[in-house]
């Protein structure tokens, strides 16, 4: 009882103190993207028929059980039904790779895997195949809160990514948090500024037409505020992502996502 | 090209049934250039035909004011148990097809 109340007053006092990570948006302000959708948009992504994202999850199932690489193995000879062997998963990424120490974003670990295990060249970014089985392994979390982890060796990317966000950048010198933390739910033109979470890439954008990864997305907003874009894969987006995945957590995975 | 199709498995003799189909397809309308300035090609799916047991219960001509990923849906009624099939074919002369059957109670 004495050992309980200690531990009680233990976790009251860890919870008063000023939490030395604070996010941008409190918890009970976080808004998902498809908070910012219309009711049809709200509706298509909730139809698991009608959301065109099924498709590239489809297809990301027949990858998935195909054989591949030199071994002529598939991912499902290893990891089995993805349903259960990769529940919860992608809410975890960004995340440390423990034999390279490298940050690896998931479609970052499915190339690696590739190499590694299947002994097949890695997908290339944004290819159709990339795309489609990184959004059927994300789909597994569906409804899985967002935690990566940013201990350790996370720690630096995760503050080189929070660096990167607060940062002014390009020829309209914005910094991320000038639209997603202190304007999200205004209006841009026609559009209503979302507070910018990763938790339903990869996504269908109607831009698009298609299912884009997480960076292409980060990638447009480069292109928006004529700021310079790195290439796919460069750290810069990886400790970005973190970052986004950090200020995220608790959100609920939607992959695939729907966004205008 | 995946395609998706959801039909029901099961219905009551002269129920109204809902069919659905989503076509990957990127419906490219022929009207966009590409960073040197080429134009991409049209390539659209121009049509789409729904068979039952070989008799045509539905089609469609599409244009490229049709976007990407085309998603129709159409109801019929059930009469008697069989095969769905449907086929397409784009600009390119690619064609896809898919069946599913249903069983009349």
């Amino acid at each position: 009882m004495k050992r309980a109340l200690a531990v009680a007053l233990l976790a009251a006092a860890v919870s008063a103190a000023p939490l030395a990570q604070e996010r941008g948006i409190p918890r009970d302000r976080l808004r998902s993207g498809s908070a910012f959708l219309g009711k049809d948009l709200r509706g298509l992504q909730a139809d698991d028929f009608a959301n065109p994202g099924m498709l590239w999850v489809e297809r990301g199932e027949k990858i998935w059980r195909e054989p591949a690489g030199s071994g002529a193995r598939a991912c499902a000879g290893c990891h089995g039904e993805a349903a259960t062997s990769m529940r919860g998963i992608a809410a975890r990424y960004p995340s440390l790779d423990p034999q390279s120490g490298r940050l690896l974003d998931l479609e970052g670990r499915i190339n690696a895997c590739r190499a590694a295990h299947q002994g097949a060249a890695p997908f290339d970014y944004e290819s159709e195949n990339l795309l489609s089985i990184t959004a059927y392994v994300a789909h597994q979390s569906r409804g899985v809160p967002v935690a990566a982890g940013i201990e350790g060796q996370a720690k630096r990317h995760f503050e080189s990514g929070r660096t990167y966000y607060y940062e002014r950048r390009g020829q309209m010198n914005l910094s991320c948090a000038h639209c997603h933390e202190a304007n999200w739910g205004k209006r841009l033109l026609s559009e209503t500024i979302s507070q910018g979470h990763p938790n339903a890439y990869p996504a269908y954008r109607l831009e698009w037409q298609t299912v884009g990864s997480l960076q292409r997305r980060l990638r447009a907003c480069l292109s928006g505020i004529r700021a310079e874009m790195q290439p796919y894969g460069a750290p810069e987006y990886l400790d970005l992502e973190l970052f986004l995945a950090w200020r995220a957590r608790g959100l609920p995975v939607e992959t695939p996502g729907v966004r205008r | 090209m995946v395609a998706r199709l959801q039909i029901p498995k099961e219905a009551r003799r002269g129920a109204l049934i809902e069919l659905r189909i989503v076509i990957q397809h990127p419906m490219e309308t022929g009207y966009r250039h590409d960073e040197i300035g080429r134009v991409i090609a049209r390539n659209v799916i121009t049509s789409l035909v729904c068979k039952f047991d070989g008799a045509e219960v539905f089609r469609a001509e599409l244009s490229p004011g049709i976007a990407a990923n085309p998603y129709l849906q159409f109801y019929t009624v059930a009469e008697a148990s069989g095969e769905f099939e449907f086929a397409w074919i784009d600009d390119q002369g690619k064609q896809g097809s898919e069946r599913q059957s249903i069983v009349v109670r």
